[in-house]
């Protein structure tokens, strides 16, 4: 599956991206780089652009300019579901899960297989899926939910759902939305806990405003601020940024 | 039984007493006028059955079915119309062997598009497969574009209305206002007398249930769980990889033909077939059937499509100002109170009793637990 031909190839590369609404530029100009199994963490204020930068990585919105090359691919010029095929899951801010299927349901819809109206007619629930899909309800702490309706599950387990329809695509990049956003500290432990576990052997893209949470997680931090990158780097060396305290951190 | 591609437990005696009431209890209780009546209604049956898929599952709205029931309908009655127009039967016209309405409109000789229309194997052909394909074309340039929701249902109801036009103002082509009338025969068959009303009206039966075997088999397919997603969070099923365009035209066409195969059944029952049956009016009453059924429902659509056209036969018959307005009333009542229809009200109220009762017999030691009796619990 892999063609890396290049040694040294960067998974995601976003060059000189820009999308402008009715000229308003939301993401100006922008370029940043993800290795292969790098945990990156995209903080900002709000209305940096940091859930447009996923939009347009994911192809919910199409960019004005500018490239993302992911494994070599163009994705400014593919559709949403080819880009999944290509390797890329995203999570939404809100849970975005289906509330009148059962758990099960809705991580066997997220299984990559089946995925044209002739494979979704055909498709079997066979010993594969069941396996998969037990595997990873275990992960996200949902395995004695399987046959419950997705809509009784609280807050918490609707976000580690989302995560675990994530998971079960198995994609090379992982986009996430602010997956701790309105969860209680024990759920917000847990899930920290089920990220390291899952980031392994993947690289992982993140929103999120939590700052003890982004210390954790990740490898680097970009910060965005009115569509343009102010700072990239460590957490250490962000935090100390003068331009980021300035405009973030500082109040 | 849980692996059956089609039905659970209680889904197949759901089916099975349908099949009672359709192919036993009616034809023995009604006389053939009142049968050859239900047929009428069982072939908006249908439609009810295609919006159960679309509108109830996948969501897609469609004001529009008249069209594929007019389509189909008018495919079968060609068909009908040519054999009954043979050179004997129409040798009082001025070109004889070509229809009668043609005839009136001075056409001299058969369009190009009609003479297809002799072979019945042609003919069963574009019954599905022209509605089918007008639905893909509709479909494809609709939902590729991510037209939805409102502007959908709006542009299928312009649809319906511009298909109408186009009926009655090619007369000469189509028969125009008043349609194709005086269908005698079906390959050398007479499609009038009594008896062959009761056969039409099992064969439309088998029709309806060979339909609903493939509504089942659609919906207890992981495409049926995908309709459901994709209603609910449809950017969620995109960024799943799923290609959602292509999941609503295959719910949108395969309506379709469902709809015009209850369109040429309606030719073939009925006699006739006319664009009063293609416009705007009833392709609404089409969804109203389905909403008062219960459009998440296959059998309560059918239920429901019976229903209100037995309220419809009756009260139009004392009120004919009236009916309108009681349509509209039930579909505003339903909509509010009983969001799923009759099989809504059968689910949260008729069932938990059933269960109950049987629950509470199966407990006295002596009771009546007669097996028969056991096997009417449901499964779930």
């Amino acid at each position: 599956m892999l063609i890396g031909h290049q040694p040294k190839e960067f998974l995601l590369a976003v060059e000189a991206l820009t999308v402008s609404f009715d000229g308003f530029k939301a993401v100006n100009d922008l370029s940043f780089y993800v290795d292969e199994n790098e945990i990156r963490v995209i903080i900002g204020p709000n209305g940096a652009g940091k859930t447009t930068v996923l939009d347009l990585i994911c192809g919910k919105t199409k960019a004005t300019s500018g490239s993302i090359q992911f494994r070599g691919k163009e994705l400014t010029r593919m559709k949403e579901n080819e880009i999944v095929k290509a390797g890329v899951g995203r999570k939404f801010q809100n849970p975005s899960i289906y509330d009148d299927l059962t758990v099960f349901e809705n991580l066997e819809i997220s299984y990559p297989r089946g995925r044209s109206v002739f494979g979704a007619l055909t498709f079997t629930r066979d010993a594969a899926v069941r396996d998969r899909v037990h595997e990873v309800a275990e992960m996200i702490f949902l395995k004695d939910k399987l046959n419950m309706s997705a809509d009784l599950l609280s807050h918490g387990q609707k976000q580690w759902l989302e995560i675990g329809m994530l998971l079960i695509q198995d994609p090379d990049l992982l986009m996430l939305d602010e997956p701790v956003a309105g969860m209680s500290v024990s759920e917000r432990a847990k899930t920290a806990e089920l990220l390291n576990r899952i980031i392994k052997n993947r690289s992982v893209l993140v929103i999120e405003h939590d700052m003890k949470f982004v210390e954790d997680i990740a490898h680097k931090v970009t910060v965005l601020h009115q569509g343009q990158i102010l700072s990239e780097g460590t957490m250490e060396k962000v935090q100390n940024d003068p331009k980021v305290i300035e405009v973030y951190l500082g109040h | 039984m849980t692996d059956n591609r089609f039905f659970n437990r209680s889904e197949l005696i759901g089916i099975l007493v349908l099949a009672v009431f359709l192919v036993v209890v009616l034809p023995l209780t009604l006389d053939v006028f009142r049968l050859n009546l239900v047929a009428k209604y069982l072939t908006y049956a249908f439609v009810a059955l295609g919006l159960v898929i679309c509108w109830g599952y996948g969501g897609i709205l469609s004001l529009g079915q008249g069209v594929f029931f007019g389509l189909g309908g008018y495919c079968m009655a060609m068909f009908l119309k040519l054999e009954a127009s043979s050179v004997e039967n129409t040798k009082i016209q001025s070109t004889p062997g070509i229809p009668d309405f043609m005839d009136w409109n001075q056409l001299t000789a058969l369009p190009f598009f009609w003479k297809p229309f002799h072979s019945l194997t042609f003919t069963i052909a574009a019954i599905v497969l022209v509605p089918g394909i007008f639905a893909l074309i509709i479909g494809t340039a609709m939902f590729k574009r991510r037209v939805g929701g409102t502007y959908f249902a709006i542009i299928t109801q312009a649809v319906a209305a511009i298909l109408t036009i186009l009926i009655v103002g090619q007369q000469g082509y189509t028969g125009g206002i008043n349609g194709m009338t005086d269908l005698r025969t079906l390959k050398g068959w007479d499609i009038r007398p009594d008896h062959a009303k009761i056969m039409l009206y099992f064969f439309e039966v088998g029709c309806l249930f060979v339909c609903i075997m493939i509504a089942q088999f659609v919906r207890h397919a992981k495409l049926g769980r995908i309709l459901v997603a994709m209603r609910e969070k449809e950017d969620r099923v995109r960024f799943s990889g799923y290609s959602v365009a292509n999941f609503k035209i295959f719910a949108f066409s395969i309506a379709a033909m469902f709809a015009a195969i209850g369109g040429a059944m309606f030719a073939l029952n009925v006699g006739f077939m006319s664009p009063s049956f293609v416009g705007i009016v009833p392709s609404i009453e089409m969804v109203i059937y389905t909403a008062v059924g219960g459009r998440l429902s296959i059998l309560g659509a059918i239920y429901g499509t019976l229903l209100v056209n037995f309220a419809k036969t009756s009260l139009s018959e004392t009120f004919p100002e009236l009916w309108l307005f009681g349509l509209g009333g039930l579909f505003i009542a339903v909509v509010l109170a009983f969001p799923n229809g009759l099989a809504g009200i059968w689910s949260d109220y008729v069932q938990p009793r059933i269960d109950r009762l049987i629950a509470s017999r199966k407990r006295k030691p002596d009771g009546w637990t007669d097996s028969s009796v056991a096997d009417g619990a449901p499964a779930e």
